[in-house]
């Protein structure tokens, strides 16, 4: 097991310094200027121009700029905004358990209805239930987010009043975050309401975020079931005399849990992409808006920092599930 | 920046009962500020939530209007050959007593040398004192060429002294790069080793005192009970930052917040049919042009230009781009500046007459390239549909447009080139309310090939502008710019397009608040029922 640790660790330096790589030269080639964007219709003279560049460290070689760049990571150094002129790392932190949180709540979503939901329309497979929970998942899978979010809004927030419209909480509740997850941090705050507050406006982005990895999940379950309740030792626990919900709930869920563990694993990097969406429309302060307004003003170092801690996390998270995988198939680690 | 925020809240953490009946007004804002130093940066939506709530300025514009009126000078005065402005500053104003900052001292010359020093003085302490600072506004305006010195004559009288006569001057020191900072709070910030909190945590003489910044959700400001103006009828302003524009108007109908810009116009009728919410308007200080490159022919011929703008359907543009928002264009400035000369006639929309103009200036089968800006602007909604309308009304009088674009930085940059091909569509929003900031910067012949996209340099109109430049008297400078427009009009160096008209959607309980035609969103004077 240790060796095997040991490969999947060594594997991601490379894969890190790839990224690295990616990132820089991914916001430099892309069109635009981060000056002349700063400068607006107003505009600049040249000389000025050559100013700011110099300023900004931009006028220098490509490589050199990289090989800098790399030398200040080395040091934990991600840079400061162009725009906000604060710390990446510390705006990264700043809004990062915002979207956690709601990734979490999403991901506990996707996985308390997508592996149920997976699981019944296998062992009914064929028929009415199977088809409707499989339309459904296709339906789910291909939603437009951003329509879905807003009507979601539009139905629950305007017309029905059930939910709130956008936000982390009530702007009447003023308290400190240390954690930056609001329900626990409404909790510690002590304030009648606050909690139930922050609950409720993580429902409709909760379910925005989690209908494409809800749908992949019940999707991936209901395949994998169907592979196991196939196999030999499924007809022999019957043979058994074994109740249905033994064979189908211990026998071979367990088994065909390793392929859905997987997905739910990869799924991580696909509840950060939907973040962007889910944060954009319910104004979720988290890194998805974050790095969609970075993109655009071509803030260099948050782009390149944002892609590069978001990059590490989705890795963090796949090694983990890597070791989970190893642990409960003991064929993979001893590959 | 978290940390301040969990300090402020510590000690200030409302409860629900106490922050029910105070009086809170939730602006639902459009994005979040940059930063909270206004010199340091050019977007509206980052004055909106630092210079015009937390600071001022030793002028003012008065609200509603682009009058300039006193602020934190209550009085000034310019030497006869406009060269010294002479500013007598207002006694007790009080900076904000916050809890990362209680001043000792009230405001005076000392804080208005350290506020403009720090941005034309490369050698001063603060002038980077963050990274990338630029001053890019007080650059932009050209301040450094134009001020020679600033000198404090007494402790409540500053002098300006200029290199050349400006009347624009003190609407310049209205803006929002010209905020005035607390040198004891700035000298506090460096003693400590904090300098970059100055664009953190701001310490102003404005109507409202920051209280704390959660990144990208919320800005909370509590009214400053020492105001010199007198305590403002609300208690708390609240800024809800919801980017999108149809969350935005969801939450204002929800009552979720009170005042929210800047909503789409297909959602304008069901806003206005809404019993509990009230749709002010108003036109924006902007205008959308296309600039024909008056070096390059055949647009060096007046005649062709001319021709060209009477091939243009401007109430199909109007229709299809601004969905009603918007207003066409007959002047380079908009109608809500003053010197505004109505008296104009515009060029009438005319395909037949259009035709035989280019026929008669020996033009045909011309081809030419339409540039459409790669972003929405006000003045411009949609460039790129704008540009299609204009193909195909260019198309009617026998004229091939092909339609290009570039990314923004790009499109600025190569717009400007002497050379540059075919006629560009760009517009421009004023800065502070003058005249001079529209003929000027983008007509003048010393702007060719910065912010002239027409290329154009008329002499005519460059003396009247210059004329007006250093005039006082607002009357003349009136008659100066009168006649600067005909001047324009006559030239045709663009076809004006539009002027967008911005509305401001709110709930019935607001009261007071009024537009800001330099397109400011102020909260000062505003009052909501409880």
């Amino acid at each position: 097991m240790l060796s095997f640790l040991i490969k999947r660790i060594a594997l991601l330096i490379p894969t890190f310094l790839g990224i690295t790589f990616i990132a820089f030269s991914f916001v430099r080639v892309l069109p635009g200027d981060p000056v002349l964007l700063m400068a607006g219709e107003r505009g600049l003279t040249e000389e000025r121009y050559q100013r700011l560049l110099e300023e900004f460290g931009y006028n220098r070689p490509i490589w050199q700029q990289y090989v800098e760049y790399l030398g200040d990571l080395a040091k934990g150094d991600f840079g400061n905004s162009l725009v906000t002129k604060q710390p990446v790392l510390s705006e990264f932190f700043t809004l990062f358990p915002a979207t956690v949180e709601l990734s979490l709540c999403a991901m506990i979503l996707a996985v308390c209805i997508g592996i149920p939901a997976g699981i019944i329309a296998a062992s009914k497979r064929g028929t009415f239930i199977d088809q409707s929970i499989m339309g459904t998942a296709l339906v789910g899978y291909s939603m437009p987010i951003f329509w879905w979010g807003l009507l979601l809004i539009i139905v629950f927030s305007g017309k029905l009043g059930w939910t709130p419209v956008s936000g982390r909480i009530s702007l009447l509740y003023y308290f400190p975050t240390p954690t930056g997850f609001m329900l626990i941090d409404s909790l510690m705050s002590g304030q009648a309401g606050a909690f139930k507050s922050a609950a409720r406006h993580l429902i409709l982005p909760t379910i925005v975020l989690a209908t494409i990895p809800l749908a992949v999940i019940a999707r991936q379950t209901r395949s994998a079931m169907l592979e196991v309740l196939g196999e030999d030792y499924v007809r022999t626990a019957r043979a058994k005399g074994l109740s249905s919900r033994r064979v189908v709930g211990v026998h071979a869920l367990r088994n065909a849990m390793i392929p859905v563990i997987t997905v739910i694993g990869l799924s991580v990097g696909t509840l950060l992409a939907g973040a962007i969406l889910t944060e954009t429309i319910f104004s979720w302060p988290g890194i998805g808006k974050w790095m969609v307004d970075s993109i655009s003003r071509r803030d260099y170092p948050v782009v390149q920092g944002g892609l590069l801690l978001i990059a590490a996390i989705v890795m963090i998270v796949n090694l983990l599930v890597d070791i989970t995988y190893g642990l409960i198939n003991p064929r993979i680690r001893h590959q | 920046m978290r940390k301040t925020p969990f300090i402020i809240g510590c000690l200030a953490a409302a409860t629900l009962a106490s922050a029910a009946q105070a009086k809170t007004l939730v602006y639902c804002s459009e994005g979040s500020p940059e930063g909270f130093d206004p010199a340091l940066y050019t977007a509206g939506t980052t004055f909106n939530a630092s210079s015009r709530p937390v600071y001022n300025r030793l002028a003012e514009f008065e609200r509603g209007t682009t009058n300039v009126i006193p602020g934190l000078a209550e009085s000034w005065s310019a030497s006869a050959d406009g060269l010294e402005y002479t500013f007598k500053l207002r006694p007790g104003v009080k900076f904000h007593s916050t809890s990362y900052f209680t001043p000792t001292r009230d405001f005076n010359a000392d804080d208005v040398l350290f506020t403009f020093n720090r941005q034309r003085d490369e050698g001063h302490a603060w002038h980077k004192y963050t990274e990338g600072t630029a001053w890019e506004y007080f650059n932009g305006m050209d301040m450094p060429a134009l001020i020679k010195d600033i000198v404090k004559v007494d402790d409540m009288t500053v002098k300006f002294v200029l290199n050349k006569p400006e009347s624009p001057t003190v609407a310049n020191l209205a803006m929002d790069f010209a905020s005035i900072v607390s040198k004891e709070y700035a000298d506090q910030l460096a003693a400590a080793g904090k300098m970059t909190d100055l664009n953190q945590a701001p310490i102003g003489t404005g109507p409202f005192q920051f209280q704390a910044y959660q990144k990208d959700a919320v800005i909370r400001y509590t009214a400053n009970a020492d105001y010199w103006a007198g305590k403002q009828k609300i208690d708390n302003l609240i800024f809800a930052i919801t980017t999108d524009n149809s969350v935005r108007m969801q939450k204002l109908k929800a009552g979720e917040c009170h005042v929210a810009p800047y909503p789409n116009p297909a959602d304008l009728p069901e806003l206005r049919a809404n019993a509990d919410l009230t749709v002010m308007e108003q036109e924006g200080l902007n205008v959308g042009y296309l600039a024909y490159n008056t070096k390059v022919a055949p647009f060096d011929n007046v005649n062709v230009r001319k021709a060209l703008n009477m091939a243009i359907n401007k109430q199909a543009i109007l229709d299809a781009v601004f969905e009603g928002a918007g207003k066409a264009a007959k002047n380079p400035v908009p109608p809500t500046m003053w010197s505004y000369n109505d008296a104009i006639q515009d060029d009438p929309y005319d395909p037949v007459a259009s035709k035989k103009m280019l026929d008669d200036a020996g033009v045909s089968g011309l081809k030419m390239k339409i540039w459409a800006m790669p972003v929405a602007r006000p003045y411009n909604p949609n460039a790129r549909r704008m540009a299609e309308l204009l193909q195909a009304d260019f198309a009617a009088v026998g004229v091939e447009a092909e339609v290009t674009s570039y990314e923004w930085g790009e499109y600025l940059k190569l717009s400007k080139d002497l050379d540059r091909d075919g006629a560009v569509l760009l517009g421009w929003t004023g800065d502070n309310g003058d005249p001079d900031n529209f003929l000027s910067v983008l007509l003048s012949c010393s702007s060719v090939g910065g912010s002239n996209r027409a290329q154009w340099c008329n002499e005519e109109f460059d003396g009247l502008v210059n004329a007006a430049k250093q005039e006082s008297d607002q009357a003349k400078r009136t008659a100066l710019y009168e006649q600067a427009q005909v001047v324009f009009k006559r030239e045709a160096p663009w076809g004006t397009i539009a002027h967008s008209v911005v509305f401001m959607p709110m709930s019935n309980k607001v009261s007071g608040y009024k537009m800001d035609p330099l397109g400011s969103h102020r909260f000062d004077g505003v009052d909501i029922a409880e």
